[in-house]
């Protein structure tokens, strides 16, 4: 057990984004520890996406920091924290190709890189699918695969944009079993949502953003069930913000 | 005069005479060795082309579009006279042989290689982006990986390269001097044949280099078919 | 995994082949022993060379190769010392070279003859003509299509002598002048298009095989002789000339051997040029 080496928790204070004169992000505060579920919920347009893409390091902050507990995300050169995309993006070769080449691009030799990728496709039932063309998929299927290329590098910390706003009820539990699987690993999971049910079913806290900010966080019960301020409520009860 | 040509280019085919193996033999030695130049050269510009913005990008891009239709004997005459013993690189010796035909081809070839590139790679990485950056492959690190994942428009951009290249004769004539067994390639064969006058002959050389680019595209298309149902 | 490493050594052995066949070809090159000839289409395209050259091969061991332009562009090729040797056929205009110091020394080789082609209908009514000033004048009077080489060759430089010769300003004439600025062989197949008469030196007609509706109209004016030289390029000039096998070229040329190749040398049993190193005027 390598308690020291733990890139977790993260925390950003003040986060801010401004673009074109125009505050997108405003002063967000977060904090995510170890093994912690933490959903993004919101209309769209309140910001979730781009704090996601603040956290994981895709877009720099106007203002305000993210820290990780170490050097930047990163355990001897490793990115521990990884990200998966509302629209999965799988490169033009077969499943297990797309695993290696993460595994590749993360610094492990082609050997090491071939057995991990077999493994995780298995772990998640993925292995039928291994030689197919990635992109000739199924969209639950992509998902899937994208969730499972993520795992493969081992991440203590996953960041996923929305990950089955795009799927049938049947594919989103497929995703929402790999998550509860990653989860029990130990592994952090910090998801934008819009669909509250998922919120509920697999998130321990929850982080309600309306125009840039945060206008509530807590466990997800007390926010689903007793929302206390005004967008919460409104938002819960299923009223349009704008 | 087409039975004659047909007559002619059956013939040497099959007699396989030794000059019209060695004029094949050049035209795709030459053609080849400069396709193979440009690509290497002109697709990691042709992707970083696409990648980085800096000033005067448009502008660079407008100039590499503009050069895909440089005119092969302006291309064969700046050769030339940067080859000639009288000019810059004399010292090289290089005028009249077919290093300078590869040079002079490689010069067409390039544009349209890294044009194409870069049209390709463009839209490749906006898809990729977040995806590569997330795993910590940016900048030139993507190269390979967006390269690799082209790999089909890209041939198709090759192929383009090798056919402007074989079918041109003004910079291999130029350069070359189309000297008999030493820089005679089947374009510079067919201007000679036609000079002379033997019609039948000249056709019948056009119709080997017809039969050679086509036979090429099959093999690309075929292995690109193949390589297609193996990756998507 | 199989097609992977089938794909993959598919493509390292083209590569490896591909590269092994540039170096080859470029090394070959450099070991040869050769020297570069500047000359004219119509030695080259007659045939001559093919015929000549590997008799010389055979005998020194030394390649050569032949560029064929027109006598202007082979002269300045040799003043930009791209070449080591020169064979061309426009006596003025050589010794001019001579003079400028590009070249060492003029020495006469071969001559053949410069014939008019044209038109089997005849329109100017030349045909069977031995004066080639009374045929070019009836040619402009006509307005008859003429097509000149335009190039600033040999032949170019003849035809412009003759004009001149038989008083007649063809650029001022019209639209029959028509200067191609191509080969002997490219401007006969425009000729033969055109309908056109045009000015020619014999062994290129012999060998010219797109000839259908035209023929010989003026032949055997002494103002029609056509007398070829060679010339070394003046190695002060340019030091890397191959001065010694170049002149090997040129004494074999002018000497015994080459003189009698030139004379063996027939199209159609028809001997195309003949051999005059010995004639001190030429």
């Amino acid at each position: 057990m390598r308690d020291t080496a733990t890139i977790l928790p993260l925390t950003a204070e003040s986060l801010a984004f401004e673009a074109d004169g125009k505050r997108l992000i405003d002063r967000v505060d977060l904090t995510v520890g170890r093994a912690e579920r933490i959903a993004f919920i919101g209309p769209n347009g309140a910001g979730k996406t781009l704090t996601l893409r603040m956290l994981h390091g895709l877009l720099a902050p106007t203002a305000g920091t993210v820290r990780w507990s170490r050097d930047d995300g990163t355990v001897a050169g490793r990115k521990r924290h990884a990200m998966v995309f509302q629209k999965p993006v799988m490169l033009r070769r077969t499943a297990r190709a797309n695993v290696v080449h993460a595994l590749a691009a993360a610094g492990h030799g082609r050997g090491e890189a071939a057995d991990r990728a077999e493994a995780v496709l298995r772990r998640f039932g993925l292995d039928r699918l291994a030689a197919r063309p990635a992109r000739l998929l199924s969209g639950g299927e992509q998902q899937r695969l994208a969730i499972a290329r993520a795992a493969a590098l081992e991440p203590e910390l996953l960041f996923l944009d929305e990950p089955s706003s795009a799927l049938d009820p049947g594919a989103t539990r497929q995703v929402e079993e790999m998550l509860g699987e990653l989860h029990a690993a130990g592994v952090a999971l910090v998801f934008a949502t819009h669909d509250l049910g998922q919120a509920r079913r697999i998130a321990d806290r929850i982080v309600m953003f309306h125009k840039g900010r945060v206008v509530e966080s807590g466990r997800t019960a007390n926010v689903l069930d007793r929302p206390e301020t005004a967008e919460a409520k409104a938002f819960v009860s299923g009223e349009l913000l704008w | 005069m087409a039975d004659g040509a047909f007559a002619s280019a059956l013939s040497m085919i099959l007699t396989l005479d030794a000059e019209f193996v060695g004029i094949v033999g050049l035209s795709l030695r030459v053609t080849l060795a400069a396709v193979l130049i440009a690509a290497v050269i002109g697709m990691p510009l042709g992707a970083l082309l696409a990648m980085y913005r800096f000033p005067g990008r448009g502008i660079l891009i407008v100039v590499v579009n503009a050069l895909m239709g440089l005119p092969p004997v302006v291309a064969g005459l700046i050769v030339y006279l940067t080859l000639s013993r009288s000019g810059p690189l004399g010292a090289l010796g290089m005028l009249f042989t077919p290093t300078a035909m590869i040079v002079a081809q490689t010069i067409l070839v390039l544009p349209i290689v890294i044009a194409l590139t870069r049209q390709v790679v463009d839209e490749l990485w906006s898809e990729y982006r977040d995806h590569l950056t997330s795993l910590g492959q940016t900048g030139i690190a993507a190269v390979p990986t967006l390269l690799f994942d082209a790999r089909y428009p890209l041939g198709i951009a090759l192929l383009a390269g090798f056919g402007r290249a074989s079918a041109e004769v003004g910079a291999v004539m130029i350069v070359g001097g189309n000297i008999a067994h030493h820089t005679r390639m089947m374009t510079t064969a067919i201007a000679l044949e036609t000079s002379k006058g033997d019609l039948a002959l000249a056709l019948g050389l056009g119709i080997v280099l017809l039969c050679l680019t086509f036979s090429i595209n099959v093999v690309v298309y075929g292995a690109s078919r193949v390589g297609r149902q193996m990756a998507g | 995994m199989k097609h992977l490493l089938a794909r993959r050594a598919a493509v390292a052995v083209f590569a490896l082949a591909t590269v092994a066949g540039l170096a080859l070809s470029t090394a070959a090159s450099a070991a040869d022993r050769f020297i570069t000839v500047a000359s004219t289409t119509s030695t080259e395209n007659s045939g001559l060379f093919k015929f000549l050259l590997p008799i010389f091969t055979k005998e020194t061991g030394i390649e050569v190769r032949v560029i064929a332009q027109g006598t202007g562009q082979a002269l300045k090729t040799g003043a930009k010392g791209d070449a080591d040797v020169l064979f061309v056929h426009a006596r003025a205009a050589e010794e001019k070279f001579i003079k400028d110091g590009f070249g060492v020394k003029r020495t006469p080789v071969m001559f053949n003859d410069f014939v008019i082609v044209g038109p089997e209908k005849d329109p100017a009514g030349v045909a069977g003509g031995k004066n080639v000033t009374d045929a070019l004048k009836a040619i402009a009077a006509k307005g008859a299509a003429f097509a000149s080489r335009g190039d600033d060759s040999g032949t170019h430089k003849a035809e412009l002598k003759l004009w001149k010769a038989a008083g007649v300003d063809p650029k001022k004439g019209g639209s029959w002048y028509r200067e191609t600025g191509s080969g002997m062989g490219a401007t006969l197949n425009t000729a033969n298009q055109m309908g056109a008469y045009a000015l020619t030196d014999r062994a290129t007609w012999i060998a010219f095989k797109n000839k259908k509706g035209m023929r010989i109209e003026v032949e055997g004016d002494k103002r029609l002789f056509n007398q070829y030289g060679v010339i070394l390029v003046n190695p002060a000039k340019h030091p890397h000339v191959k001065k010694a096998d170049g002149q090997a070229f040129i004494d074999w040329l002018t000497g015994g051997a080459g003189q009698k190749a030139i004379s063996d040398f027939k199209l159609n049993g028809q001997q195309l040029f003949f051999p005059n190193a010995g004639d001190a005027g030429a």
